[in-house]
């Protein structure tokens, strides 16, 4: 029973040593496990760490500059005020948002269509040929964007796409892919033979079977990985940052960045800005936590 | 039958896709990701400014990146920063995680709290840590002399810096783990921790021989994640220290960057990328190597 592991903290030290006497079970472990005080405590303390940084983050943007100043980040803003939030809106943030928004998007339809294919071939293949490209992605796993990042520079330069949001969008795609044909591997080969089978029956082809039996079966997967490259782009700042340069085609990570100059000690505003930048991916949070949580779990599971 | 097995086969040949399905994929990630750390290498013999064209200079960037003591302090500073990683995060992350895997309501209520901040980018995370840590405006202002920092300078110290980028990156870090781990911790069979009630183990007992061997292979991945995104914690470096004081927290993606994109000595800039690689992969393959066959056998014992 999983949790009574986590609820007996004091049975490892009152437990007798087990003896032929102390063999037979004592009738309280098959009642309901007591609670774990210690971990209980533990958690508390991470609830503070965790929380305390957060609650800053949001009460500031409420907070007056001078007011941020003179009461600390901890004070509760005495009048709390829109203001650092229409200053935001207003430095050229919904511009970074939108350009944002279409890069995420297009990153993931790309990620999707692009790890649908290699997982239907690899899944259903009988080929070395798919075998091999399977692994080249599970190698994939390993290379970090930062140690490449020089090369694509030459190789985006060479394609005279620098300073393009496409730019951004191809790398960043090409490092969602990995992560997304594991997920979608594991989906597909949960897939019932027999019903495979029974549309080749029926004389199907492979596109047939991809979007009438595949597709389908395998939304959940899909959704974590549309989820996940989705988050993955929103968040993305190096590919960014070495493959733009115009405010025209900023992207919300360094537009944020860019914000530390330009609004210098206004703190309030900064962090307003931070927020902003967080509530798109916390209404997806509340609203597809599963296939987020799926994602990010299954990354170890595999 | 003999009939039935060739129509079978038959069958099975019609539903199936050719291996040409994965070439639009796997050409894209080999163009984007694999030909890139290729090429990588190769670049690091060359000079280039970014601009022209890469020149080739033979072994010079090497000979010079094997004299550089900025270098050897960002291997050093890597590395150190790399084990520190693991050594704060896995037991945090493992504890939390196994804490979070039972099922009890408030643990779902505040498992859903530790969660958040993965949902920033490392440069909104930073950025609210810079805040905190400034000198003159942030929280560090008020407790920074209980920590021993008495004008709360702590990002001006070296190792205040680099214990701020450790804890920072811990702080970001440490839900995902925490995650891996929650769903290694939930795929435990209950038949184990039932016989080791049965057999009187307690918490504690149950925790070194049931849950910690179980988790083996969530260990490694989890392991292989976390030493991959230390020698990578590029963003949070950037905002929180510039790399200082001084050269104090210039790790090795960041001194990359620094020689690439400020310096324009992009040459010079993927040598250091490519010893980045090398120890990226090897790393992750020692581990997985080290660890990996054993988990193979170890993680049903006893079912």
């Amino acid at each position: 029973m999983t949790d009574t592991l986590h609820r007996h903290p004091t049975d490892g030290v009152h437990t007798p040593k087990r003896t032929p006497a102390a063999a037979h079970p004592r009738p309280r472990r098959r009642g309901l496990p007591r609670a774990n005080y210690p971990a209980g405590l533990g958690s508390l303390l991470w609830l503070g760490i965790v929380g305390l940084p957060l609650y800053v983050l949001v009460a500031a943007t409420f907070q007056t500059r001078n007011g941020y100043i003179d009461d600390g980040p901890l004070a509760l803003p005495d009048h709390p005020t829109f203001a650092n939030y229409r200053r935001v809106l207003n430095s050229g943030f919904l511009h970074y948002l939108l350009n944002t928004a279409l890069v995420t998007a297009v990153c993931a339809a790309l990620v999707i269509v692009l790890s649908v294919t290699v997982g239907y071939s690899v899944v259903r293949t009988r080929s070395r040929g798919s075998r091999r490209v399977f692994q080249i992605f599970l190698l994939g796993l390993a290379i970090p964007s930062q140690a490449v990042i020089i090369p694509i520079y030459l190789v985006i330069t060479k394609l005279h796409l620098y300073d393009t949001l496409l730019a951004v969008i191809l790398p960043t795609a090409a490092f969602s892919l990995p992560v997304s044909v594991l997920i979608l591997v594991g989906t597909m080969r949960d897939i019932d033979e027999e019903l495979y089978e029974s549309m080749a029956l029926d004389g199907a082809s492979p596109t047939r079977v991809l979007l009438q039996l595949v597709v389908p079966l395998s939304r959940s997967g899909i959704s974590t990985v549309g989820v996940m490259s989705a988050l993955h782009a929103w968040n993305g700042f190096l590919f960014p940052l070495i493959l733009t340069q115009s405010k025209s085609n900023r992207l919300l990570t360094l537009g944020l960045y860019d914000y530390v100059g330009e609004f210098r000690v206004d703190t309030p505003a900064l962090l307003t800005a931070v927020v902003l930048s967080i509530v798109p991916i916390f209404l997806v949070y509340l609203f597809a936590r599963r296939q987020l949580i799926n994602g990010l779990m299954g990354m170890g599971g595999k | 039958m003999a009939d039935a097995a060739t129509r079978h086969t038959r069958h099975k040949r019609v539903g199936r896709p050719s291996a040409v399905w994965a070439l639009p994929g796997a050409l894209f990630f080999v163009f984007f990701a694999v030909a890139p750390m290729i090429l990588v290498g190769a670049l690091a013999f060359t000079d280039w400014d970014g601009i022209g064209t890469p020149r080739w200079t033979g072994l010079s960037n090497w000979t010079r990146l094997w004299d550089d003591p900025d270098t050897h302090q960002a291997i050093r500073l890597s590395l150190v920063l790399t084990a520190l990683t693991w050594l704060v995060q896995t037991p945090l992350a493992l504890l939390l995680g196994v804490w979070a895997a039972g099922r009890q309501r408030n643990r779902a209520v505040l498992s859903a709290i530790f969660f958040l901040p993965l949902l920033g980018s490392s440069v909104a995370l930073a950025l609210v840590w810079k805040s905190l840590l400034d000198p003159n405006f942030g929280l560090i202002a008020d407790i920074g002399p209980t920590l021993g920092f008495a004008d709360g300078d702590l990002l001006g110290s070296s190792t205040g810096a680099f214990g701020a980028v450790l804890f920072v990156t811990a702080w970001q870090f440490i839900p995902l783990h925490t995650l891996l781990y929650q769903g290694g911790a939930r795929a435990v069979p209950r038949s184990l921790y039932d016989a080791a009630a049965i057999d009187g183990a307690g918490t504690v007992r149950q925790f070194f021989a049931i849950t910690l061997p179980q988790l083996r292979n969530t260990i490694v991945t989890s392991s292989v994640l976390m030493v991959v995104g230390a020698l990578t914690f590029f963003d949070t470096v950037l905002i929180l220290t510039k790399g200082g004081p001084g050269t104090d927290t210039t790790i090795m993606p960041y001194l990359m960057y620094k020689n690439g994109f400020q310096a324009f000595d992009l040459g010079y800039a993927a040598a250091v990328a490519t010893i980045l690689v090398v120890v990226a992969t090897t790393v992750s393959l020692l581990l997985v190597r080290l660890t990996g066959f054993t988990a193979m056998r170890s993680t049903r014992e006893g079912m």
